[in-house]
């Protein structure tokens, strides 16, 4: 398999992942809203900052409202990051790998591309800004779901999941990212506290692991609970131990896989060691940088390895 | 007298499936009785299903459009054959091939002896201001002495019937995947037509393709690595370059993808580690092959790539520098490189050319703008020409002008009448005018595409058979008399 359409499938999956992950981002924040008290309404200028955006932010011109940060996350086609941009990129890659995957994929992807052309504006306006991305949500889940259905699983195949994962863990450690931030922008106002455990069922929920999680946990939402389930659970598709067993089956599927095996060991071990219990809201942001720091390691094995070797030719 | 063929008049051109008196010429008897006995609904139902084969078949090509950037369009194909005898065939057949072995000979000697301009049959001066030599290439000797190994030649018909090269294509000729999709397609919605003539096959290409390619393989003793490189999906015949990469069985790969070593090899990047690669049909124009020797801003080629080539270790289809024949100026001296070279008489005319660069001609074209078809020696795709009988005052003083300022870089021919041939507009047949493009392989031995592409300019009238430019194409038959004609 030549390296290009190797590294083209595991973007085509990475991308795809992402644009979905977008969406439960902004999920997570909007399903804040809800919950919380009249007069106090949550920033939105830290979900720029956890998908890495300020400098395109800065750029772009807006102010740090919600209008601003949902245009700029949903069909900002000029924001690399957003979700349209993400379902562009991931177009371009199924484009020219349009062999190697089953033609309904790439239709799919297509669709889904213009659907979302179509709708820039969908993530801002309140009204229709759940349908929108919920719409998004499903049109990548289906894309997994077509793949796993009905392309062969030999490298190809491999590659695309290992994208998938690793995306999937980055992007899931990035919600829970949310809730370390001061979201709450009068967070001296006494009586917030109450609403500490309602937050943390938002970001379950913009997961879609609310329901999973009263299955496995078996008590009430509280962080510490949450946290060990969201990182740790080894039967949750969209935890961060799950994901990296995933991305790690995989990649021991490819060729001489023992140098991105080592690094994906070493992330694995970061996140066992961790003490969740003594994680507080203060020091989650360190944690989760460190994690997503051993994430970027995986991907530069990945490209060492595979899409862009060193060459030496004896 | 066919009822959907009421009203046919060709004119003053040449039809290539009825006579005068309106009776069929030799070959198209079958089709044209078929053709008769079908009523026009029939017709209509039939290229409405050819239509919808060619998107579900996903034949297209790629126009570069300003706004929404490239766009793959669905490839036009007129269900209306065009039939030629095998017999004529088979004199165009002798044509091509000893047209081609020529201009072979002459790539090989103006990049070594320059033979040809010593002994004064050909003007040194027009290689050296000629935009697709390359003097990088001035003594390599590649495989077999063969630099033009796939060639699409462009064939015309007079009102006479004389069958005319146009011009040879001779850096990355294309077309010749819509030829075999045009077959599949026709085979599709007129099945019964096969069964009444003898059409020959055309399927065999991407074979004799393969076959041509793995002849010049630098490592004889293994089973070669070939494989096409494309510049990506934006080129205009990229699904040509997958097409022809899937059916020879070839990785299709981009420029990222190879890599020349210290050892001056060419390797494919796999995430099994490199492979070595022994042919590439390169897709990619010259100036873009090869950072380090031609443009230095190229993405689309391969560093070190002319060092392996000139190294011998790896095989170029076409070799880099073989464009330096396609020169519309060079053109008008083929015949005479057919009687230098192989001592023999030309057997496919050229079309009546004037060279600018000869001031008694020039001063004939400048007066005769009206008449003549003016073209630059450079460009391919129907671009930059001017049409005398359609051009407007305004065009031919500007033409003038160019032509004056660099005639090195403008031949003039006379307006052909180019042959017209039945073709499906609306819900009527009518004459369009055809070219026909046969794809010539070369190397250890030469084949030539049975029949080739056929491009039909749609417009009424028109001579502009570009797909680019809104052209169409059609099922190219060559029919032998064996059997099924009367």
């Amino acid at each position: 398999m030549l390296s290009r359409v190797a590294e083209n499938l595991y973007w085509l999956a990475r991308y795809m992942e992402r644009a979905e992950n977008t969406a439960r981002l902004i999920l997570v924040n909007a399903n804040l809203l809800l919950d919380l008290p009249r007069g106090v309404s949550p920033g939105w200028a830290p979900l720029v900052r956890i998908v890495d955006g300020i400098e395109a932010y800065r750029e772009s011109g807006r102010k740090f409202t919600e209008r601003g940060v949902t245009g700029f996350l949903v069909g900002d086609v000029s924001n690399p990051g957003s979700i349209v941009s993400c379902l562009s990129s991931a177009r371009e890659d199924a484009r020219t790998v349009r062999d190697s995957i089953p033609r309904e994929v790439w239709e799919h992807v297509n669709d889904l591309h213009l659907y979302a052309l179509a709708h820039l504006k969908g993530g801002v306006l309140k009204s229709e800004r759940h349908r929108h991305l919920q719409t998004v949500i499903q049109g990548a889940q289906t894309f997994t779901g077509m793949l796993e259905g009905t392309m062969n699983t030999g490298l190809g195949h491999a590659f695309l999941c290992t994208g998938r994962y690793l995306e999937r863990a980055d992007m899931t450690s990035r919600i829970v990212n949310v809730r370390s931030e001061p979201l709450l922008q009068d967070e001296g106002i006494e009586g917030l506290r109450p609403f500490e455990n309602i937050q943390w069922m938002s970001v379950l929920k913009s997961l879609t692991a609310y329901q999973m999680y009263r299955l496995r946990m078996r008590m009430r939402v509280n962080q510490a609970a949450v946290l060990q389930f969201l990182v740790l659970d080894e039967e949750f598709p969209r935890a961060l131990l799950y994901c990296v067993n995933a991305a790690e089956a995989q990649i021991s599927r490819l060729p001489e896989p023992d140098d991105t095996l080592r690094v994906i060991a070493r992330v694995k071990r970061q996140l066992r060691e961790s003490r969740l219990q003594r994680v507080t809201v203060d020091s989650l942001g360190g944690y989760i940088d460190a994690l997503q720091a051993g994430l970027a390691e995986v991907h530069d094995a990945l490209v060492a390895a595979y899409f862009d070797p060193d060459i030496t030719t004896d | 007298m066919p009822d959907l063929l009421h009203g046919y008049d060709p004119g003053a051109c040449w039809d290539e499936l009825l006579r005068g008196d309106g009776r069929a010429r030799p070959g198209a008897a079958s089709l044209m009785t078929y053709l008769a006995s079908l009523d026009p609904d029939e017709l209509l139902v039939r290229q409405d299903a050819a239509d919808l084969a060619i998107k579900a078949m996903g034949i297209t090509f790629t126009v570069y459009h300003q706004e929404e950037g490239s766009i793959d369009r669905a490839w036009p194909l007129d269900i209306i054959p065009r039939v030629l005898s095998a017999r004529e065939w088979s004199r165009i057949h002798k044509g091509l091939e000893q047209r081609v072995r020529a201009l072979n000979c002459f790539i090989d000697d103006i990049y070594h002896d320059r033979r040809i301009v010593a002994d004064g049959w050909f003007p040194g001066g027009y290689i050296d201001d000629n935009s697709n030599y390359r003097a990088e290439c001035q003594g390599v000797s590649p495989p077999l002495g063969v630099w033009a190994h796939v060639c699409g030649s462009d064939l015309v018909r007079d009102a006479d019937g004389t069958v005319y090269v146009l011009e040879d294509n001779l850096r990355v000729p294309s077309g010749v995947a819509y030829m075999l999709e045009n077959r599949k397609v026709i085979k599709r919605v007129f099945p019964e037509l096969f069964e009444r003539s003898t059409i020959l096959p055309v399927d065999d290409y991407p074979s004799q393709l393969f076959d041509t390619l793995a002849a010049l393989s630098p490592r004889p003793a293994d089973y070669p690595e070939v494989v096409v490189l494309t510049p990506g999906i934006y080129n205009s015949a990229y699904f040509e370059h997958t097409h022809l990469a899937q059916q020879m069985g070839c990785e299709l790969v981009e420029g990222r993808d190879l890599v020349v070593g210290d050892d001056d090899c060419v390797y494919l990047r796999t995430v099994a580690g490199l492979t070595r690669v022994d042919v590439i049909y390169r897709r990619v124009d010259d100036q873009f092959i090869d950072p380090e020797v031609f443009r230095e801003d190229s993405m689309l080629g391969v560093r070190g790539l002319m060092r392996a080539w000139k190294a011998g270790n790896v095989a170029l289809a076409n070799a880099p520098g073989a464009g330096v024949a396609d020169d519309k100026l060079v053109y008008t001296y083929v015949p005479d490189m057919i009687r230098y070279y192989l001592g023999e008489k030309p057997l496919l005319p050229n079309v009546p050319s004037w060279r600018c660069a000869d001031a008694e001609a020039r001063a004939y074209v400048l007066d005769n703008l009206h008449d003549l078809v003016v073209k630059p020696v450079n460009e391919s795709g129907g671009y930059g020409m001017l049409i005398g009988p359609a051009s407007t005052r305004a065009e031919r003083d500007e033409f003038a002008a160019r032509v004056r300022r660099r005639p090195r870089d403008y031949i003039a021919q006379p307006t052909l009448a180019l042959s017209t041939t039945p073709t499906l507009v609306g819900n009527r047949i009518e004459p369009r005018h055809v070219d026909l493009r046969p794809f010539i392989l070369s190397s250890d031995r030469c084949q030539i595409t049975t029949g080739g592409l056929t491009r039909v300019a749609m417009r009424k009238g028109s001579l502009i058979v570009n797909s680019s430019q809104g052209g169409g194409s059609k099922d190219t038959w060559v029919v032998s008399a064996a059997r099924g004609v009367r």
